[in-house]
């Protein structure tokens, strides 16, 4: 619901890294959202591709990397991926369980494209 | 092409101002909830009850957040709690800069409690650290015992649950058994309370965990 306001941190964020002479070769910002970050990706890009233009990145594009909610039971040391919100091990239903991923909402990496990808 | 590295979290900014919040609080000794719920669910009424438990006990202020109106602040300031207003003019829940720029608005000088009360919203204010000891969430009997499990990061994200308007569960038809067991589910080191705004029942233990400013175990 609030995807706007994390577009706007997002191309911050990649602001801060570029160069401004550099933002227009700007092609693809790679994010990881977590699954339980309450990003929906859909949502997002439409957020991004409003306002984008704006910037001086205007080719640039997103790709959204999903994390999934990954668990391990602190009893068992059992890892495991949850697809839905029974939040019990699945091995030994303890419900004492550490989250190892799943709240990610990173800016991982951004592709640039060179002077001669230009001439291509 | 080539590729430059960054590996920084979008919501930094905002994690970066909660933190100090957070030290400001700790510093001076202020227990700090973030109060969150879909709208309705009794959070004001709860503050409302609350402040007259701990009238002279101890000194409370709140942060209002609303997304219109300054109607919250009115109804809690008869109260003679410091209350400051912060109306987010369609935002859908607060942020630590909102919270950090509120706190010039208020006497921090020997506070025991401040209450945030975050918009009514079970989505976003999940995800917004504003510096508080915990979160609060508010659940009330007549939004049906499956909330826990559609809004999970909710659940998960709070450390207590205060399940609100138990005078109504004759009919509102609400399984208060199914509604813990979904909410220790997501989460089984929520701390429960059942209280009534209504009759006042359950208030006076919320208060006593008050009192005690004790966290330990959450």
């Amino acid at each position: 619901m609030h995807e706007l306001g994390i577009a706007q941190n997002i191309l911050q964020i990649v602001q801060q890294s570029v160069a401004k002479e550099l933002e227009a070769d700007v092609r693809e910002i790679r994010l990881r959202v977590g699954r339980l970050s309450g990003i929906v990706p859909d949502s997002l890009e439409f957020c991004f591709s409003a306002i984008v233009n704006e910037t001086g990145m205007q080719r640039a594009r997103l790709r959204i990397e999903q994390v999934p909610i990954i668990s391990r039971c602190k009893e068992c040391s059992h890892r495991f991926q949850m697809d839905d919100w029974g939040f019990s091990c699945p091995e030994c239903k303890s419900v004492s369980l550490e989250l190892i991923s799943g709240r990610e909402l990173e800016v991982v990496e951004i592709e640039l494209a060179d002077g001669s990808d230009e001439a291509v | 092409m080539s590729v430059i590295t960054i590996e920084r979290k979008v919501l930094e900014k905002n994690e970066q101002i909660a933190q100090r919040n957070r030290e400001l609080f700790e510093q001076r000794g202020i227990l700090v909830l973030n109060f969150v719920s879909s709208p309705g669910a009794g959070k004001t009424s709860i503050l409302e009850k609350t402040f007259q438990e701990l009238r002279g006990a101890m000194k409370i202020a709140v942060i209002e957040g609303d997304v219109q109106t300054d109607l919250d602040a009115q109804r809690v300031a008869r109260y003679g709690v410091s209350v400051v207003q912060i109306v987010t003019l369609g935002g859908c829940h607060l942020e630590a800069k909102l919270v950090a720029d509120a706190l010039g608005s208020l006497q921090l000088d020997g506070l025991d409690l401040l209450f945030i009360e975050n918009v009514g919203n079970l989505v976003c204010p999940a995800n917004y650290d504003l510096g508080e000891a915990l979160k609060v969430v508010v659940l009330s009997t007549t939004e049906g015992e499956d909330k826990p499990l559609k809004y999970p990061a909710m659940f998960l994200n709070s450390s207590v649950l205060i399940i609100n308007k138990t005078d109504l569960i004759p009919y509102a038809h609400c399984d208060l058994n199914a509604l813990k067991r979904n909410a220790l589910q997501i989460n089984p080191a929520l701390r429960v309370f059942e209280v009534s705004c209504f009759t006042g029942t359950g208030i006076t233990e919320w208060c006593d965990w008050l009192r005690k400013k004790d966290l330990s175990g959450l």
